[in-house]
C-alpha cells in the first residue's frame, strides 16, 4: 500500500533535474504524473532510493504551435490535452484516443509524456504517436537529441530514452484536415485494451488519399499496420474496399496471449478494429469526421 | 523529513512528512480528515478523489509532497461553515444515491468536478465521468440520478479551490 522509503527532490529547471539524475544515476526514478509510477512503487515492483519530481517544471508543460508540427511538452496532462484545440485541430487522433484512456482523475495528473516514456503495449498514446510519426525530444548531460516514434519504443516498458536523460517534448506533425478514430476493444468499462486501432485517413472525395493505422497490444510495442495503409491509398471509403485492406492489419505483428484473448483472437480483433476506425475516421459512421 | 505547507479545506497547514506518504495516508493520519477513505490498492476504484488545485485526483495516487503549495478540497470541505450541504450532497441524499456510503465521498467529490466541467450532462456523460468510481453496492442508477438532480437543481456546483493556473 506504502511505497518503501526515498528520498525526494523537486527541481524547478531541466538543467537541474538532469544534474539530480547525473547524481543520484541508477538509484533514481523520474516522477512524472505518478499515476503509473505511483502503484508501481505502492506495490513494492520498485524501490528506488531516489524520486525525482519533474512537476516543478513549468517549462515543461504546454503545447505550442511550431509551424510543421505541434509541440507537446511531456509534463502537459492528459486532461489538458485532451481539450486543446490546436490537437483538435491538426492532430485529432490524438484528442479522440485521450477521450479514450483512464478516467477523469487519472487523466487530471498523469502526462502525456509520462505515459509514452512508460511504454506499456496496451497504453493508448503509442499507438497515435506510432500513426501520427511524432518525434521524442530526448534532454541529457550531452545536449539533446530528437527520435523518431519507430526507434522511440523498444520493448515491453522500454525505450530509447537512456538512463540519464529526460523526455523534454514530443513533436507531432500537423495532419490538417485528416480524419480520425480510436477503437479501443476492452470487456468491461475503466480497462486496457485488448487491442485498440488509432486511424487517420486523409480524403480526397471518396476516396481515402493515405491512410495511418497504428495498433495497441498487438506486440511488445506499439505499431504500424504498414500492409493496410499501403493498401488504403487510393482505396474508396466503402464498406467492401476498407474492410479488404484491414484484413491485413495484423501481418507482421506478433501479439500476445493471455487470459483475455490468446494471439489469434488478437489478430482478427485487429482486422475488424482497423475496418471501423478507418470507415468512422473517412465519415463514414457518422461522427468522427473532421467538420 | 520534507516540510510541506498547503491549505486543505480553507486552512492553512504545515506538516513534515516523509516523501513516501500518500496524500489520503496525509489527510487521514495527520489532519484526521478521516472522510475521505481508501477503498483499493490498485487506485481504481475512486473513493479516494479530493480536489487538488480545483480539479478531482485520487489521492491514493498522490504524494503529500507533490500537494505542496497546493490547495485541497476533501469531502468534509463541501458543505457551508452553518453546516447546509452542498447541492451536490443534498442531491445524493434526496435521491438515495448511497447504499453502504462507503464510495460516496468519492462519487460526491468527482460529481461537483463533472458538474464544473459540464452543467448538463447526459445520461451516458455522466456514467463516463465517473467511470473511475466504483461502487461495490452498484447503486449505480440512484447516482446518476443524484448527478441528474444535482445538475437540473441549476446549483452552484462551482468548483471547489482556486485554479491556480497550473494544470489550465
Ligand atoms: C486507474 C488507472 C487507469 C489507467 N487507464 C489507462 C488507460 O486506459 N490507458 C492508458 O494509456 N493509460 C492508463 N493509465 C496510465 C496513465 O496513462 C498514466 O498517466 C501514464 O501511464 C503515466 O503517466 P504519468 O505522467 O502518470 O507518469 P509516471 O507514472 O510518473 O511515470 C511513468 C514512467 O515513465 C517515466 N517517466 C515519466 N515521465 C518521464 C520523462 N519526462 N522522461 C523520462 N522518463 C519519464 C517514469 O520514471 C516512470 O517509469 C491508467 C492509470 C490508472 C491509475
Ligand atoms: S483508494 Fe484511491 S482509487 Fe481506490
Ligand atoms: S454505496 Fe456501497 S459502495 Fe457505493
Amino acid at each position: 500500500m506504502i511505497p518503501a522509503s526515498f528520498e525526494y527532490v523537486a527541481p524547478t529547471s531541466v538543467a537541474d533535474a538532469l544534474a539530480a539524475l547525473a547524481e543520484h544515476g541508477d538509484d533514481a526514478k523520474i516522477l512524472a504524473g505518478g499515476q503509473s509510477l505511483l502503484p508501481v512503487l505502492r506495490m513494492r515492483l520498485n524501490a528506488p532510493e531516489w524520486v525525482i519530481d519533474l512537476g516543478r517544471i513549468d517549462g515543461l508543460r504546454g503545447i505550442r504551435d511550431a509551424g510543421d508540427h505541434l509541440a507537446i511538452g511531456a509534463m502537459t496532462t492528459h486532461h489538458d490535452v485532451g481539450r486543446d484545440p490546436l490537437v483538435h485541430e491538426h492532430a485529432l487522433l490524438i484528442s479522440k484516443a485521450i477521450t479514450h484512456l483512464a478516467d477523469a482523475q487519472v487523466r487530471h495528473r498523469g502526462t502525456f509524456g509520462g505515459a509514452l516514456a512508460h511504454a506499456d503495449p496496451a497504453g493508448d498514446l503509442g499507438a497515435p504517436a506510432c500513426a501520427l510519426q511524432a518525434s521524442f525530444v530526448l534532454q541529457g548531460p550531452g545536449g539533446t537529441r530528437t527520435v523518431p516514434a519507430a526507434e522511440f519504443f523498444v520493448d515491453l516498458f522500454e525505450t530509447a530514452i537512456s538512463d540519464d536523460e529526460i523526455l523534454t517534448e514530443i513533436q507531432v506533425p500537423k495532419h490538417d484536415g485528416w480524419g480520425a478514430s480510436y477503437e479501443k476493444f476492452v470487456r468491461v468499462a475503466h480497462q486496457w485494451p485488448i487491442v485498440a486501432v488509432a486511424a487517420t485517413v486523409r480524403m480526397e472525395g471518396d476516396t481515402i488519399a493515405e491512410a495511418r493505422v497504428g495498433l495497441t497490444n498487438m506486440g511488445s510495442t506499439p505499431v504500424r499496420a504498414e500492409e493496410a495503409e499501403e493498401a488504403l491509398a487510393g482505396c474508396p471509403a466503402t464498406e467492401e474496399g476498407v474492410a479488404e485492406a484491414a484484413a491485413l492489419a495484423a501481418e507482421g505483428t506478433d501479439p500476445p496471449s493471455d487470459l483475455n484473448g490468446d494471439a489469434d483472437y488478437r489478430r482478427h480483433l485487429a482486422g475488424v478494429l482497423t475496418r471501423r476506425a478507418v470507415l468512422a475516421a473517412a465519415g463514414r459512421n457518422g461522427t468522427t469526421a473532421p467538420v | 523529513m520534507t516540510r510541506i505547507s498547503l491549505t486543505v479545506d480553507g486552512q492553512q497547514v504545515t506538516d513534515d512528512v516523509e516523501p513516501r506518504t500518500l496524500l489520503v495516508q496525509y489527510l487521514r493520519e495527520q489532519l484526521g480528515k478521516t472522510g475521505t477513505v481508501i477503498g483499493c490498492d490498485t487506485s481504481n476504484c475512486g473513493a479516494c478523489t479530493v480536489h487538488l488545485d480545483g480539479t478531482s485526483v485520487k489521492s491514493c495516487n498522490v504524494l503529500a509532497v507533490q500537494a505542496d503549495g497546493s490547495e485541497v478540497t476533501t469531502v468534509e470541505g463541501l458543505a457551508g461553515e452553518d453546516g447546509t450541504l452542498h447541492p451536490v450532497q443534498e442531491a445524493f441524499r434526496e435521491c438515495h444515491g448511497l447504499q453502504c456510503g462507503f464510495c460516496t465521498p468519492g462519487m460526491i467529490m468527482q460529481t461537483v468536478d463533472l458538474l464544473a466541467e459540464n452543467p448538463d450532462p447526459s445520461e451516458e456523460a455522466i456514467r463516463l465521468g465517473l467511470e473511475g468510481n466504483l461502487c461495490r453496492c452498484t447503486g449505480y442508477h440512484n447516482i446518476v440520478r443524484a448527478v441528474q438532480h444535482a445538475a437540473g437543481a441549476g446549483s452552484d456546483t462551482e468548483r471547489s479551490g482556486q485554479d491556480t493556473g497550473v494544470t489550465a
